[in-house]
């Protein structure tokens, strides 16, 4: 009995996040895969069916691959793929650069004043993300907080456009993305064993290289983690550059739901964010393989 | 089982420590400690938990620096010198080896950073590891080996750079029993060979006195007493050192008698004198103790004839002897343990080596028996 009861306390535990993942990830995916095969028309809803029905009988599959052709035919699509995965990947350098040394201190500090550092690395949650983005616009705009006090200070006479400017996403989205870099690396960084750095020391190796050659290729797993945690999410962002970004050039994210909503087009809206999609395994595979590789070189 | 390597040579201390203390806030770890070592040696800091050895080998190693007081290796002072600029190498008690490199990356770490040649490096490394027996497992990874192999990857790590000073923390701790015994000599065979100077720091006192030409018995941040490992097992210099390598029995008694030549010393513990055939230097009705290794102590069912006709003043009738119960005997194969009682209560501990495979009429459980010692055998200890 108790082998039994076991067994079933271990289906019902991978059971329940199977079909989490089946309800509200695998069939929308699904629906959304199908839409994007299909031909827009004016109608409720606004798309051709896949298959067409006759007395019950399959009579015809009517697969269109226009939508995704026209990603490419449209120089809209492909500059604002290229300008996203450029957004994502620049911000994600610039939290690697801030997060990494913020989460080696934090790891190296004495275990009281650890859990207060975290905290405060957590403590932006407890407010909005839209209202935390809306007030960097505060801060940014050209009768902003920071031109105010620069000229007032008299460090510059006419306020600097930082605002809808590509610095102003940056910003926004390592402000907002920044506690994901660092909660892994964290992880990981407080988990190293002190005295190999000590061994190092004592072989013959100054800080710098002690650090290089010994925390920074054991951290590797911390920084890919972190990283893709950042620039995952950071290339479908759609808030931050809608609120403080370009005007003239769009990230993806926007230009997807400009296809839902603006132009009800929803089977190009679909290809787009299919093909997002696909740009985004990669990295997700680079990952898991990574991790898989680690994990065997630990057995 | 005598191993020790070749004695200290005349000359100058290769490595001295000068009034070295180290504070750590309000505790004193190490306290006001001054110790030589001579070059080739291997000496061995052995101590109980928080005794400060670790304390004295991490300054050795430049990972603390010593509140007060100097360090001197081949006549230069260490302080101001980083761990990484010190001609010191250490095998930690942990190995500490670097999970995501090879062996061969391992030891080659340490000469890497001396900026030699690619094809020097290779040739040291392949020699390090051909004394410690590694070379087959070049390209392996640490998690690839076995606790033994990473015992002598380590150790090659730290031999590699030819060190001045090799230290080693617990070396042979981590490793299973019959390993530990085989390593030992190893041990002692590399270090001839390559006639490092070694420091060993080792809360096991069998491991010190195996490995080490001299040792240091260390005790609250102090070292107790210095010397050779028989030095300390037949004439340890205060109680603490007694009662700590190897076991004792402990009579505390009042000096009745002070001769050059012998002392006599009236112990309630064992209602009767005890008899020691040297002197000591000590006031007259001063409290002593008397130490008596088990292993110096013999059984008997009679009372033992006093042996007289000795050059010395032997013990008189009735001395050094004393009569008792068995309580306890155990097995050990190459001896037994008896535990002695004795009238006031104390029990004795004696160990009698198992010559013979049967002895029959051994003495056994509940007998009375006489339990007695030669006058040369106690050790007199004032402290």
């Amino acid at each position: 009995m108790p082998r039994f009861s076991a067994h079933v306390g271990r289906r019902i535990v991978i059971g329940i996040p199977t079909v989490w993942l089946i309800v509200l990830f695998l069939i929308p995916f699904i629906i959304v895969f199908k839409i994007s095969f299909s031909e827009v028309r004016l109608a409720m809803p606004p798309f051709a069916p896949l298959f067409e029905w006759l007395d019950g009988k399959l009579v015809a599959i009517k697969l269109n691959f226009a939508n995704y052709a026209f990603l490419f035919t449209d120089a809209l699509y492909v500059s604002s793929y290229l300008y996203s995965l450029k957004v994502a990947a620049v911000s994600t350098v610039f939290c690697l650069l801030l997060g990494y040394p913020m989460a080696y201190a934090i790891a190296r500090s004495s275990p009281t004043s650890r859990t207060v550092l975290l905290m405060l690395i957590v403590l932006p949650f407890w407010t909005s993300f839209l209202l935390r983005v809306y007030a960097w616009i505060g801060l940014l705009k050209s009768n902003g907080v920071i031109n105010n006090v620069l000229m007032s200070l008299g460090i510059i006479h006419e306020p600097i456009t930082m605002l809808q400017t590509d610095f102003a996403v940056y910003i926004g989205i390592v402000y907002s993305y920044l506690p994901f870099m660092i909660l892994p690396l964290y992880s990981n960084l407080e988990k190293h064993d002190l005295t190999l750095i000590e061994a190092a020391a004592d072989l013959g190796a100054r800080p710098i290289t002690a650090f290089l050659r010994i925390t920074l290729p054991q951290s590797l797993p911390g920084i890919i983690a972190g990283s893709l945690l950042v620039f995952i999410p950071a290339v479908g962002e759609y808030v931050i550059p809608s609120l403080l970004g370009r005007t003239d050039q769009l990230m993806i994210g926007r230009v997807l739901s400009d296809e839902f909503f603006e132009n009800r087009d929803w089977p190009v809206a679909s290809a787009v964010a299919i093909f997002m999609l696909g740009l985004l395994v990669v990295p997700i595979m680079l990952f898991q393989h990574f991790e898989r590789r680690t994990l065997e070189a630990r057995k | 089982m005598s191993t020790q390597p070749s004695g200290p040579a005349a000359q100058a201390p290769y490595l001295r420590i000068e009034n070295v203390t180290k504070r750590f806030g309000d505790f004193v770890a190490v306290n006001d400690v001054s110790l030589d070592v001579q070059r080739g040696e291997i000496f061995c800091l052995l101590g109980g938990s928080g005794s400060g050895k670790t304390t004295l080998l991490r300054m050795l190693a430049g990972f603390e620096i010593p509140t007060s007081g100097k360090i001197y290796i081949d006549g230069q002072d260490m302080c101001e010198i980083p761990p990484y600029d010190r001609p010191v190498n250490m095998m930690f008690q942990s190995y500490a080896l670097f999970p995501h490199m090879t062996v061969e990356k391992n030891v080659a770490f340490g000469l890497e950073q001396e900026r030699l040649g690619r094809q020097e490096i290779r040739r040291r490394v392949g020699e390090i590891l051909e004394i410690v027996k590694m070379s087959p497992y070049l390209a392996r990874k640490p998690h690839q080996l076995s606790g033994g192999q990473r015992q002598r990857v380590a150790l090659a790590r730290a031999l590699v750079k030819r060190p001045k000073l090799l230290l080693l923390d617990e070396p042979l701790a981590a490793l299973d029993r019959k390993l530990r015994e085989h390593t030992q000599f190893e041990l002692i065979n590399i270090q001839e060979q390559l006639g490092v100077t070694f420091v060993v720091v080792t809360h096991d006192q069998e491991e010190a006195m195996t490995l080490s030409s001299r040792m240091g018995v260390m005790n609250h941040g102090q070292i107790v007493q210095v010397g050779t490992p028989s030095d300390i097992y037949e004439f340890p210099a205060t109680r603490f050192v007694a009662d700590f390598i190897g076991s004792v029995n402990m009579f505390e008694g009042k000096l009745i008698e002070d001769e050059p030549d012998f002392v006599r010393i009236r112990c309630e513990d064992l209602g009767g004198v005890i008899h020691v055939n040297h002197g000591i230097s000590s006031a007259p009705d001063a409290t002593v103790w008397v130490a008596v290794r088990p292993e110096k102590i013999n059984i008997s069912r009679q009372p033992p004839a006093p042996s007289g006709g000795t050059h010395q003043p032997e013990a008189g009738a009735g001395e050094n002897t004393v009569r008792g119960t068995v309580k306890e005997i155990a097995y050990m194969g190459d001896m037994s343990i008896y535990l002695v009682q004795v009238e006031s209560g104390k029990t004795i501990r004696v160990t009698i080596p198992n010559v013979a495979r049967h002895t029959e009429d051994r003495i056994t459980w509940d007998e009375t028996v006489y339990v007695s010692w030669h006058a040369e055998s106690p050790v007199v200890l004032t402290r």
